[in-house]
């Protein structure tokens, strides 16, 4: 047996940058009124819900990306040659292969940086940062970038009442780079795959081969239905608000803050009576700052907790230097929760 | 030591006043959570929540949705609670 020589990378490591991208057109709930039976006050009551954004045919997934990337390297002070991993959190990039990491690494100038795709629903973000933290620590890369992004817009079912206002697309990415203090805690994550019926795909890709298109949901003009994310509104309501709020306790535990001591709590933009459940749930402080974003982004999965945690620091609604929690959740179910110090 | 029926009733109003302003008086047997209490289906997950945890009771996702009266959530509470 060869004595196997190892590496070591940063001591710790931190966000040392954030940028967003929201798609230019904005949807009124107007818009999904055209489709659905519902009314502008349901679904604000229900959601939170004004507005979100929806992409173009120029806004797909690897543009916005680079936009929001873009932002993130400017923000964090470095160069693209100088970001050793692309990690990008989607589940709405419809050409599997090759992964998007890879044409995001190249048109932004890395210098053959590692790249892939991760597929962890809205606790994409989580995931991505965890590993970003240990590329970084074990020093595999200098840099990481951790991008959420979604187009999620492809994957609604506009004539569904329960879910059409909820989704909206945008990028979200960070910079994750070294240094000499923890300012990223340990991530309290996990999945419980049998609770995997409550979001899903509506129905499998393998199933549009041709001559299997039978019993397959139809629209309203009698066309199958594009495969679309649906969920069981009541379940993932109750998991997300008393499940979750016990996985953010053990986050702010782990990383040894109380909810004195946090000035801001961006959970990933689900629902806006999720959030607001969540925060009585944890008995949040009132000083602490409460990211809701939602009202006019929607839901946007694996980007929502950076476009809020972006949107937080332009507004001055919070500032570099605040500790934050942060926790994704979703379909899987999937969850990652961390304490972090806002770039 | 399992609750009666009028303190089931007395429980799930402090519980909907709680969670959506409802004075306590207005939760009777015969009211609808939906249609008479403003309790909205997300509202509902958190009174059926609130309830397990008062009465000591299991209340699954699949049971909340029979759950349509104080009536039928205080029958419920009466046969499943420990």
């Amino acid at each position: 047996m060869s004595k196997i020589k190892a590496r070591k990378g940063a001591p710790y490591a931190r966000i040392l940058g954030v940028g967003g991208y929201r798609p230019t057109r904005v949807v009124p709930n107007e818009v999904i009124l055209e489709t659905i039976d519902s009314s502008d006050e349901w679904i604000r009551s229900r959601s939170g819900i004004e507005t979100r954004h929806w992409a173009n045919d120029e806004e797909t997934v690897a543009a916005m990306s680079i936009e929001a990337s873009g932002k993130a390297i400017a923000a964090a002070g470095i160069s693209a040659e100088q970001i050793g991993a692309v990690v990008v959190s989607t589940v709405s990039h419809f050409s599997q292969t090759p992964a998007v990491a890879t044409e995001i690494a190249d048109k932004l100038g890395t210098d053959k940086a590692a790249a892939f795709d991760i597929s962890a629903g809205c606790a994409g973000f989580g995931y991505g940062l965890t590993l970003a933290k240990g590329m970084v620590v074990e020093g595999s890369a200098e840099y990481v970038l951790v991008i959420g992004v979604e187009r999620l817009s492809d994957l609604t079912d506009l004539e569904d009442r329960a879910t059409a206002f909820l989704f909206g697309d945008g990028a979200g990415a960070v910079v994750v780079g070294p240094s000499d203090e923890p300012h990223i805690g340990p991530t309290v994550w996990g999945s419980e795959g049998d609770k995997s019926e409550t979001i899903k795909q509506t129905v499998p890709w393998d199933r549009f081969r041709a001559g299997d298109l039978s019993e397959l949901p139809l629209d309203s003009a009698g066309n199958v239905k594009f495969p679309a994310i649906t969920q069981e509104g009541q379940a993932v309501f109750r998991w997300a608000v008393f499940e979750m709020a016990k996985v953010a306790q053990q986050a702010l535990d782990a990383a040894g803050v109380t909810s004195d001591d946090l000035d801001v709590f961006i959970p990933h933009q689900a629902n806006v009576r999720i959030i607001d459940s969540m925060v009585k749930t944890l008995k949040l402080p009132e000083h602490v700052t409460v990211a809701r974003d939602i009202r006019t982004t929607g839901n946007t999965s694996a980007a929502s907790i950076p476009l809020a945690m972006e949107r937080l620091l332009a507004t001055g609604e919070a500032k570099s230097g605040d500790t934050a929690l942060v926790i994704g959740f979703g379909a899987g179910l999937v969850y990652a929760a961390t304490v972090v110090t806002l770039p | 030591m399992a609750a009666t029926q009028e303190e089931i009733v007395a429980g799930l109003a402090d519980i909907v006043n709680e969670i959506a302003g409802i004075p306590v008086e207005d939760v009777q047997l015969d009211k609808s959570f939906t249609d008479d209490l403003d309790v909205d289906s997300l509202s509902m997950v958190e009174v059926v929540v609130a309830a397990e945890e008062r009465f000591d009771v299991k209340i699954p996702d699949d049971d909340v949705k029979n759950l349509k009266t104080v009536g039928d959530a205080t029958e419920y509470i009466l046969k499943h609670q420990a």
